[in-house]
């Protein structure tokens, strides 16, 4: 029993054809991460998982019913998402941006229930910035705030988490950091989490369940990193000519592209 | 779950919790609205009591209650009140049109007033007045029909693609340029009589208000403006994007379109009573946000910054320059103006687009 799927997937934006025949199962307690080159489609994936992109055909269910017959704010009970870019309203603290993570939970006349202080302040906790509940948001540095940002998702108390490209944007340090986060959510706080990242090293190091994506074919392989990811297939989808060695830190597949080789043309270059 | 002993609230503000209800206010915005509140009440008490035959509170107080002599109770009841509640229900209706449509696009330029709603209002109107020499009630119809299909246009134009408050504001400012030159264009060719009218009504003000005025927009603004409240918090949502309200659970199409209804639909039966006053709606929710310095749309501080400013500005021409019936238009076009002027630069010293 997975409690988040997808069958037979069409996505498109107007016209233009993303990919086709997509089936992804995402394991229950599995961190997910969804590569592949630009363009594979691997965002528009997770936007159809998350509801905000209507697939041209096939269906997401959640808990076994079609993603799109459950009510919005459902949905926000069941699954969070952080999104590539939100937009920081202007003159917001921190601790009132993490309590709007508490919208689906709230009802015209119970805005804030001790329930919802509790959620909010261990969101905030669980993230390292509860000291940082009174300071404005525009005020934080770029990984501080996307700790806020998981935060608020996370006061939705939903155990299936959606990330899209959560370190975009971040330097290497904040990119670990917030993918350390991301490990501990899992790892200790029992949530699926299922993200796209650009950086197949990372995916690697930090994945339980990998689906690679390629332009035009859609998802070529998922499984666990350990046993999918070779040089060949970071060759076919990727076009990187590279070898896999284990990651001296974790032992997880650590991709390194092959040294630069020296063609005739060059050489006809560096003669003129 | 065992807390160490009450420690400091997460989220700042003032709780209420009962069994039933729970709330979280922002004290500051408390206390600004209840600061304004208790403005407004001073205004429309001056408002009352002053003009060409003075009045005490008791005399008007009584008059309210139905006690008066003849001549307060007309004085107040036919001449000074409703004007002044149409003066209150218009500023608020105004206010929170321009709160919700700045909110939705993240830009303090978009106002009805400077996207081409009020100038549609007020194209609808003139029509009425020119073609049909309409009573009061066809030339607010008018206005409303004016306002609802200029800002149709402007929707289809820029908003079907989502938020995207740069495109909504050059656009606006496209019809509403065209808007005006139909408007100019509508009152050459008029009679001079329906000319004069159409000019007068063009200026905004609430000169010469009576009950039928007031009941209009009391009217709209008893159904309008509780919805606005209701949809206000998805509005704050809606900041954040539309990927992210949609996650929070914020259908967004649907709620963008709710809006943008409500907004259009208060610009547009504010401009049928008191013709299109300027900035106001520009205005009134920026001074608004600033006060309470607080996030979100804060749809109840701008409503009250709105009834405060065009009844103490209709206050202001009544009295200053007396006895010339000079229209609050002209006032807050000129106060709002030099407003815009000091948002603009300063938002540009911050390098900020919104």
């Amino acid at each position: 029993m997975t409690r988040l799927r997808a069958e037979d997937l069409t996505l498109a934006y107007d016209q233009r054809t993303v990919a086709e025949g997509l089936g992804v199962v995402i394991p229950d307690g599995s961190f997910t991460v969804i590569v592949g080159p630009n363009a594979c489609g691997k965002s528009t994936l997770l936007k159809a998982l998350a509801r905000m992109l209507k697939p041209r055909a096939g269906a997401v269910y959640l808990d076994g019913e079609a993603i799109s017959s459950y009510k919005s704010k459902e949905v926000a009970r069941r699954l969070g998402l952080l999104p590539q870019t939100s937009i920081a309203p202007g003159g917001i603290t921190v601790g009132e941006l993490v309590a709007r993570g508490r919208y689906p939970h709230q009802r015209l006349l119970k805005q804030w229930s001790a329930q919802d202080e509790a959620v909010v302040t261990d969101a905030m906790r669980l993230t390292n910035v509860l000291e940082l509940s009174d300071r404005m948001l525009d005020e934080l540095s770029g990984g501080q705030r996307q700790r806020v940002w998981l935060a608020m998702v996370l006061a939705q108390e939903t155990t299936i988490l959606l990330l899209d490209e959560p370190t975009t944007f971040l330097d290497i340090a904040h990119q670990v950091e917030v993918l350390d986060l991301c490990a501990d959510l899992h790892e200790e706080g029992g949530h699926t989490l299922v993200a796209v990242l650009h950086d197949l090293n990372q995916a690697c190091r930090y994945a339980t369940h990998l689906i690679a994506m390629k332009p035009g074919q859609g998802i070529v392989a998922q499984g666990d990193p350990s046993e999918i990811v070779t040089a060949e297939l970071v060759e076919d989808v990727f076009g990187l000519p590279c070898r896999v060695v284990p990651d001296p830190e974790t032992g997880t597949p650590l991709v390194v592209p092959l040294k630069r080789q020296r063609v005739p043309a060059a050489e006809s270059l560096t003669a003129l | 779950m065992s807390a160490p002993a009450r420690e400091r609230a997460a989220v700042r503000g003032r709780v209420v919790r009962t069994a039933h209800v729970s709330f979280r206010v922002a004290e500051r915005a408390v206390v600004v609205c209840l600061a304004l509140l208790a403005v407004v009440v001073g205004v429309g008490l001056v408002t009352l009591t002053t003009g060409d035959f003075e009045l005490t509170v008791p005399e008007v107080v009584k008059a309210l209650l139905g006690q008066g002599d003849g001549a307060s109770d007309f004085i107040v009841l036919t001449l000074r009140l409703p004007r002044l509640v149409t003066g209150l229900l218009v500023g608020a209706a105004l206010a929170v049109s321009g709160a919700i449509l700045q909110s939705l696009s993240g830009n303090p330029l978009a106002s009805p007033d400077i996207i081409g709603f009020v100038q549609g209002s007020a194209t609808g109107a003139i029509l009425v007045i020119v073609l049909a020499d309409g009573s009061m009630v066809q030339i607010g119809a008018g206005a409303v029909v004016g306002g609802v299909a200029t800002s149709a246009v402007v929707y289809v134009l820029a908003f079907k693609q989502g938020v995207q408050g740069f495109r909504l504001i050059l656009i606006g400012i496209g019809v509403s340029f065209v808007m005006l030159s139909l408007n100019k264009y509508l009152i050459t060719r008029a009679s001079l009589s329906d000319a004069i009218a159409a000019q007068a009504w063009q200026v905004g003000g609430l000169n010469g208000r009576g009950w039928e005025h007031a009941q209009v927009v009391g009217a709209a603004a008893a159904v309008l403006l509780p919805l606005a409240l209701y949809f206000g918090r998805r509005l704050a949502l809606m900041e954040m994007g539309d990927s992210t309200a949609k996650g929070l659970g914020v259908d967004s199409e649907r709620t963008r379109l709710a809006l943008i209804a409500i907004s259009v639909g208060l610009a547009a039966v504010a401009t049928a009573a008191a013709g299109p006053v300027s900035f106001l709606a520009l205005a009134a929710p920026q001074l608004a946000r600033r006060l309470t310095g607080s996030s979100g749309a804060g749809l109840v501080p701008a409503a009250l910054m709105g009834a405060l400013l065009l009844t103490a500005g209709d206050l202001a021409v009544q009295r200053l320059f007396s006895p010339a019936q000079l229209p609050v238009g002209i006032a807050t076009g000129a106060l709002g103006g030099l407003y815009l002027i000091w948002l603009l630069a300063h938002e540009w010293r911050r390098g900020v687009a919104r």
